[in-house]
């Protein structure tokens, strides 16, 4: 049993996860969703050992680095922070609908790193400017931020659609009849995004002060950190609409949404359309 | 209004904020798509002339240090200073008022609100403070006449949290005002062997004096077994007045600060000259050449010739050199040797160990930034401020006794700034506890 093939069926179990969390939407027994549960616990767990066999592996290759170096494996830690975070949600917030909505992004980003062709799944040994300590605390702060940004804009869809279907009551034939109202999904919205600024803020930081101690400049507007400071400003526009202008809902939604294109063009499209210092991170 | 008010409320509003944060996100994507700081015909080729010329006018190659850019940051800085100065006041009224004052209508009138009344005296024998104590709210209290007010609050100074983090950019951005002020960004490339007290500014290529004098003793070169480069290793000497003060061995992510001068590896470029180091054995005694490639050399006084003859290279980077030895009268010796390698050499009697290695110069960035402390203490503000701001709330617990005309009431009502509903859960769990306890 090699890291691969163990993150191979984390890509099924996914898969399967986000089936079993959108059967509760269709049928209501309550079962389901402990199983949903249970089942999405276990296929992180084998994403974990996967990611930490990568980690022996690249030792027994006499590398010895942590699985976050290259666009294949951060792929692979966003679909395993996002359900983490998923879980942690669903054991706060005990809603198990809003795994129909987030599940299945773990699944994309697990389908996309094992089957796309562009992205090399070979553990290589780490340039100069990789090797440093900051490495893992700064990649592990962005994708805990990008994953409440990915769940928010989960969510934000959860809302329109609840949103545009008439409130028919439980004669409704409309499956969002079965989701959580629309204040409490706007108030979950609110508290990810706050949660993810927080992380990305962090990321931003330390993504600072590791350039700072390998370049001897904290920020050179390279395409890379001017993205995520725009995706900053993205977001902490959001807070302030809301806070002082009162703005959620449905437009609060849709921002959300929004929010996770800058965040999506931050993580990938600057590695492929723009260049930069973040190059290595394309390959 | 004056126009000094009108001036205030102009810059202390949110949406002046909201529109500065639109502008700069709008604007920052100019420069991610138009490279920035490359020579003006750089422009003209890629863009064509008339873009190029008004790429030029609006500062587009440099547009994050543009006056228009620069403005940006300067209204979102006045922005925060004056939103801060205007509302701070406030808060700090809420923050310190004495709560126990409250006028008792507002208490009946909160949104989270519960009221019991009594048939009897009995509440007089119920220890209120103990009971809020009892449930985590530490309370005060305080004899209105015949009434009672009890008071407790959580979190109050979260209420600061987002001044802190306006704070926190103000002061980030004043460590970057003090580095471009008082701080420099410049490059050097030194042979090995070699040293130098100047660096070169990259904003206009002027000479920088460094107040001391840094040589490269060696740059090292590594790679891994699939070509991907490994290691980037300066070994650096600082001196001052020709006397070394300081050697140390830098790598890319562990640079060298002296004086608050910081050097970074960055580059590295190689000659076609060789560094050769002779030692001879019986004496002990060591020199080192720098030798064109196939070039004769000699030791002078030790009448020892040699030259490298051949090289293996793979780019630019020699690989393996064949050195050509020859000791007095003594036949010569030809010998392949990896770069930065050693080997012994016999000639006639006496021993010799040789090793040879291709020559680099290491490229350095130079540093001087004395605002980087004062960007770091912001970044790290600027998280604490975060955290009091969202997650932490202002929660206030109001219980109020009331011996009326009528018959004895005891009022629970309570106030959160944020996170409402968490909250209203909280005094939910509360409410229950004290209905235990009174109803008992």
């Amino acid at each position: 049993m090699d890291s691969s093939q163990l993150l191979g069926i984390t890509t099924f179990t996914y898969l399967f996860s986000s089936l079993l969390y959108m059967a509760i939407l269709v049928f209501k027994t309550q079962k389901l969703g402990t199983v949903a549960t249970v089942f999405t616990g276990l296929a992180w767990l084998i994403q974990t050992a996967g990611l930490g066999l990568r980690w022996v592996e690249s030792y027994q290759m006499g590398i010895g680095r942590a699985p976050l170096t290259n666009m294949y494996e951060s792929v692979v830690f966003f679909a395993w922070a996002i359900i983490l975070l998923y879980l942690l949600m669903e054991w706060k917030f005990k809603i198990k609908i809003i795994g129909s909505f987030a599940v299945p992004l773990a699944f994309l980003a697990m389908a996309y790193a094992s089957f796309s062709t562009d992205l090399t799944k070979a553990i290589n040994p780490l340039v100069p400017a990789l090797q440093s300590n900051w490495l893992i605390a700064h990649v592990v702060t962005c994708f805990i931020g990008y994953a409440a940004f990915a769940v928010a804009a989960a969510l934000g869809i959860m809302y329109l659609l609840k949103s545009i279907s008439p409130d028919l009551g439980e004669a409704s034939p409309s499956l969002s009849v079965r989701f959580p109202s629309l204040t409490i999904i706007d108030d979950i919205i609110h508290k990810t995004m706050v949660f993810g600024f927080i992380w990305l803020t962090a990321g931003i930081i330390t993504g600072a002060v590791w350039a700072n101690s390998a370049w001897g400049t904290y920020w050179s507007w390279d395409p890379k950190e001017t993205w995520s400071l725009i995706t900053w400003f993205f977001y902490a526009i959001i807070l302030h609409a809301r806070y002082t202008r009162g703005w959620s809902g449905g437009m609060i939604a849709i921002l959300a949404i929004f929010g996770f294109v800058s965040v999506l063009f931050t993580y990938y499209g600057v590695n492929f359309l723009l260049s930069g210092l973040h190059s290595y991170g394309s390959s | 209004m004056t126009l000094l008010t009108q001036i205030w409320d102009f810059f202390s509003s949110v949406k002046l904020a909201i529109c500065t944060l639109c502008a700069l996100a709008a604007t920052s994507i100019i420069g991610t798509i138009v490279p920035q700081g490359e020579a003006p015909a750089f422009y003209v080729n890629k863009f064509g002339t008339k873009t190029a010329h008004f790429f030029q006018i609006l500062d587009i190659p440099d547009m994050y240090y543009s006056w228009w850019f620069l403005g940006l940051l300067g209204i979102l800085s006045t922005n925060l200073i004056i939103c801060s100065l205007d509302r701070f006041p406030l808060i700090w009224k809420i923050i310190t008022t004495d709560n126990l004052a409250i006028v008792p209508d507002r208490v009946e009138k909160m949104q989270n609100c519960f009221m019991w009344e009594f048939g009897t005296n009995k509440l007089d024998r119920i220890d209120l403070a103990s009971l809020l104590n009892k449930n985590g709210w530490k309370a005060h209290s305080r004899k209105v006449g015949k009434d009672e007010i009890l008071f407790s609050q959580k979190g109050r100074w979260s209420r600061i949290g987002v001044y802190i983090v306006h704070f926190s950019i103000l002061l980030i951005l004043v460590g970057a005002v003090m580095g471009h002020l008082y701080g420099f960004k410049g490059s050097i490339m030194i042979p090995e062997t070699e040293s130098t007290q100047k660096a070169f500014a990259y904003k206009n290529a002027e000479s920088l004096e460094l107040g001391f004098e840094i040589r490269c003793n060696s740059f090292i070169l590594e790679f891994y077994d699939n070509g991907m480069p490994k290691t980037y290793r300066s070994n650096l000497t600082v001196l001052e007045n020709g006397q070394e003060v300081l050697t140390r061995e830098i790598e890319v992510n562990s640079p060298l600060t002296y004086k608050g001068i910081t050097f970074y590896q960055s580059s590295y470029q190689g000659y076609q000259d060789f560094i050769l180091t002779i030692t001879e054995n019986s004496s002990g005694e060591s020199k080192q050449f720098i030798i064109p490639f196939q070039q004769q050399m000699s030791w002078e006084g030790k009448d020892l010739h040699f030259g490298i003859v051949n090289a293996e290279a793979i780019g630019k980077r020699v690989v393996r050199s064949k050195i050509w030895f020859k000791a007095g009268e003594h036949p010569a010796s030809i010998k392949w040797l990896n770069d930065n390698d050693k080997t012994t050499l016999t000639s006639g009697a006496k021993e010799y160990t040789l090793s040879a290695k291709q020559l680099y110069a290491t490229g350095l960035q130079v540093a001087k930034d004395p605002g980087v402390w004062i960007v770091y203490i912001g970044c790290g503000v600027m998280m604490l401020g975060l955290y009091l701001a969202f997650f932490m709330s202002h929660r206030r617990i109001w219980l109020y006794k009331k011996n009326g005309s009528y018959s004895p009431q005891l009022w629970l009502s309570g106030s959160a700034n944020k996170n409402k509903m968490a909250f209203a859960k909280d005094f939910g769990e509360l409410k229950d506890s004290i209905e235990q306890a009174v109803q008992r």
